[in-house]
């Protein structure tokens, strides 16, 4: 009897309450997800001089189910030269990893699942692993273009993941924590924009390289490949990686504002700022950021592979490995090293 | 994948890519044979013929009025230019010379046509290197000038609209107000188009010094048209040999010095420019008067005589059916084509069909020079370098 009731209490439950979290925080995750790729259609139309998406639902709201349904009565088709296992594990991979990155993001004081010290890492390994549902699809389609898709995909995102280390790390400096809700609070007196602009510039740019949207669109570059290391996809696997690209684009952007626009923090520290939830103020900047993304996929052309990572290791690297010695230095000469 | 690597000797075999025919950016049916080196490019073997109608065969089973709709359909975004060198053969053999009205129409509508085919260009290379905003905002003019097409002819594209002898039937009432609106924004469209590519650095990276053709190469190869004179040639048509009212209008020839994928870019960008001024000023000088010549064994009657006069009806009669006879001779007739040199080699044997119609397409020249571009380029540098081409299928295969 004592068993059972312990095994309730001890492991059902957690089990349970868990589940309850990730489903809560899950859900909304995807219909944020389905509308994100409606409101790109939005506002890259209106910014083309066209309607986008206006024939399902009202305003076309119901756009994205439409073809979330349409993916899912479609073939999954499955190459006959291609290995079949991997074929199917790379979406799994980049849309699992994408969904898994979101157990440590605060949304509001207290308000995460998994409250880690080191935070900030996991966010940073998982974001790395990315890179591993695109190349394994690449090579398993066994195919020319995914396969270039996948190479220039890989070394994309190896490079700006050095760029974005840095930048965490000069963040890190500051704070004096590896843990999300520390790094937010932090940030109380000033948002780490301010003092660290231009590591917030490489910050934007390098997820923008790291998310694979345009300008830095190689692996699926329509022009050069077709669609990259996707083109031999089709149906659920095809909307996973579909899926998986844009909450990475979140999440970026919710990594972003954590980082650098002080989370769930409102702008200022008085009403009527104050009376609007803290997790309000946090999507509003994660919107403000996607807007960012959406804007320059509008307006910019597309780099070229190698002049892409001519920006990366020649121009981002060196910059960030500078603003890391001279925020270090600054700390340490005016005695303001965080914790002490 | 295709490159092994031996051991012992470090031979490698290179990689080789079908880039087409259904690839997004081969503009059209495009096959490209890329043997790559990793990402760089060793040779590029264009294959043509997959739009192959066999144009100029058919045309020696037309009368000269029938053959009209397949000049049309060669360069399929710039139609008009194309009837018109074939309409300056006939003509030239029959020995006609147009009422002025029609020399005015003809040029303002090849300038219409010069714009539109420039439109699409620019916004289809824009989006070969990825910027996909210019294509929205260049078809919505685009859109405005088919509309002036479609008024004058009934047709949005393919117009048949220049005949020998003149143009088909007069301007509607209003039209001329519409394109000197049209005019007078037009201007802004393209600053606004230039806003976006012009000096945006990533455009720039992706277009300067890319796909290089020296004068000389550019001569060698064929090249004519804004191809030609990117390489730093002014070489243009409609000063070098005017025809029609061409010599009466003021208009800057645009070159550029590098002869890259940008100076294609920025030569075609300034030829919309003087089209427009062109357009200003036949709006401005255009005369009153007929707009075919009144020799009814070339040129249909009028509506109003047929009812009344037997002679009109039987020259209607034999004008759409037997057609007209061309004296014995031959031509080579060209126009400035948006895309460069169009040239029409007509033979007549005195019948009512051509013997020989040879089209000279100036996209076919451009096609050879790719492998010379492409070389030694990364393959993202292919799609700018095509799209700066200007090559349209159409009159490539004809």
């Amino acid at each position: 009897m004592g068993n059972a009731s312990y095994f309730w209490n001890e492991v059902i439950m957690p089990v349970l309450s868990l589940t309850g979290y990730i489903l809560l925080i899950l859900i909304p995750l995807l219909l944020a997800v389905a509308y994100l790729t409606f409101v790109e259609r939005k506002v890259i139309a209106a910014m083309q001089l066209r309607l986008g998406p206006n024939v399902v639902g009202w305003f076309g709201l119901l756009q994205p189910f439409a073809d979330g349904l349409k993916l899912l009565h479609k073939e999954t088709i499955i190459p006959t030269r291609s290995n079949p296992i991997l074929f199917l594990l790379a979406p799994l991979i980049t849309f699992g990893l994408s969904l898994s990155a979101w157990a440590v993001i605060p949304f509001s004081p207290g308000c995460v699942i998994s409250n880690i010290n080191v935070g900030i890492l996991y966010l940073f390994a998982i974001s790395s692993l990315g890179v591993y549902g695109i190349i394994i699809a690449g090579w398993a389609s066994n195919s020319k273009y995914p396969f270039l898709g996948a190479l220039r995909s890989a070394a994309q995102m190896v490079s700006y993941e050095v760029s974005i280390g840095l930048v965490i790390i000069t963040v890190l400096l500051s704070v004096g924590s590896l843990n999300l809700s520390e790094i937010v609070t932090a940030q109380e007196k000033v948002w780490f924009i301010i003092p660290h602009l231009p590591m917030a510039v490489i910050f934007i740019i390098s997820a923008l390289a790291e998310t694979n949207r345009a300008p830095f669109d190689l692996p699926e570059a329509e022009a050069e490949l077709v669609s990259g290391y996707n083109v031999e996809y089709s149906s659920m696997t095809f909307a996973l990686f579909f899926l998986g690209e844009y909450a990475n684009m979140i999440l970026m952007s919710a990594m972003g504002s954590i980082l650098f626009l002080g989370g769930w923090l409102p702008p200022f520290n008085f009403a009527p700022f104050t009376w609007i939830p803290g997790i309000v103020w946090f999507a509003l900047k994660i919107s403000f950021l996607l807007f960012i993304f959406l804007w320059v996929r509008a307006t910019f052309p597309r780099y070229r592979y190698d002049q892409l990572m001519r920006l990366g290791w020649k121009v981002f690297l060196p910059f960030s490995l500078a603003w890391v010695v001279l925020t270090a230095s600054f700390l340490v000469i005016f005695n303001l090293l965080p914790g002490k | 994948m295709d490159s092994t690597f031996q051991s012992g000797d470090k031979s490698t075999q290179s990689f080789t890519l079908n880039f087409g025919p259904q690839h997004p950016a081969a503009h059209g049916v495009l096959r490209l044979i890329l043997e790559m080196d990793g990402e760089i490019v060793e040779r590029a073997d264009p294959h043509i013929g997959l739009l192959h109608r066999g144009t100029e065969k058919l045309i020696e089973y037309k009368t000269y009025l029938q053959a009209i709709p397949y000049f049309d359909r060669l360069d399929y975004v710039s139609p008009m230019s194309q009837e018109h060198a074939f309409a300056l053969a006939v003509e030239k053999l029959l020995g006609l010379e147009i009422p002025i009205r029609a020399k005015y129409i003809r040029v303002l509508f090849c300038e219409i046509t010069r714009i539109l085919n420039h439109l699409l260009n620019i916004t289809t290379m824009a989006i070969d290197v990825g910027a996909m905003t210019p294509l929205l905002w260049g078809f919505e003019e685009r859109e405005v000038l088919m509309g002036f097409y479609e008024r004058v002819s009934g047709a949005r594209m393919h117009a048949a609209y220049f005949r020998p002898g003149g143009v088909q039937k007069d301007l509607p009432k209003g039209l001329m107000e519409d394109i000197a609106a049209f005019v007078e924004r037009f201007p802004k469209v393209i600053d606004d188009i230039e806003g976006l590519l012009t000096d945006n650095r990533i455009f720039k990276q992706r277009t300067v010094n890319i796909g290089v053709v020296t004068s000389e190469q550019a001569l060698d190869w064929g090249f004519s048209g804004p191809m030609l004179r990117a390489s730093n040639v002014a070489w243009d048509l409609r000063r070098t040999q005017p025809y029609e009212v061409y010599d009466q209008m003021e208009f800057l020839i645009p070159v550029g010095k590098n002869g890259d994928c940008y100076d294609r870019y920025l030569v075609r960008m300034e030829e919309m420019r003087q089209s427009a001024l062109i357009m200003k000023q036949c709006l401005e000088q255009m005369p009153e008067g007929p707009v075919k010549i009144d020799n009814y064994k070339v040129t249909t009657p009028p509506r109003m005589k047929m009812k009344t006069s037997m002679e009109a009806l039987i020259h209607h009669f034999k004008l759409y059916s037997e057609g007209y006879h061309v004296p014995k001779g031959e031509t080579y007739t060209v126009v400035e084509a948006p895309k460069g040199e169009f040239g029409v080699y007509l033979i007549s044997d005195g019948s009512n069909r051509p013997y020989r119609c040879k089209i000279r397409a100036p996209s076919f020249a451009f096609l050879q020079a790719l492998d010379l571009m492409a070389k030694g380029h990364m393959l993202a540098d292919v799609p700018s370098i095509v799209g700066s081409l200007d090559i349209v299928f159409g009159e490539i295969d004809r």
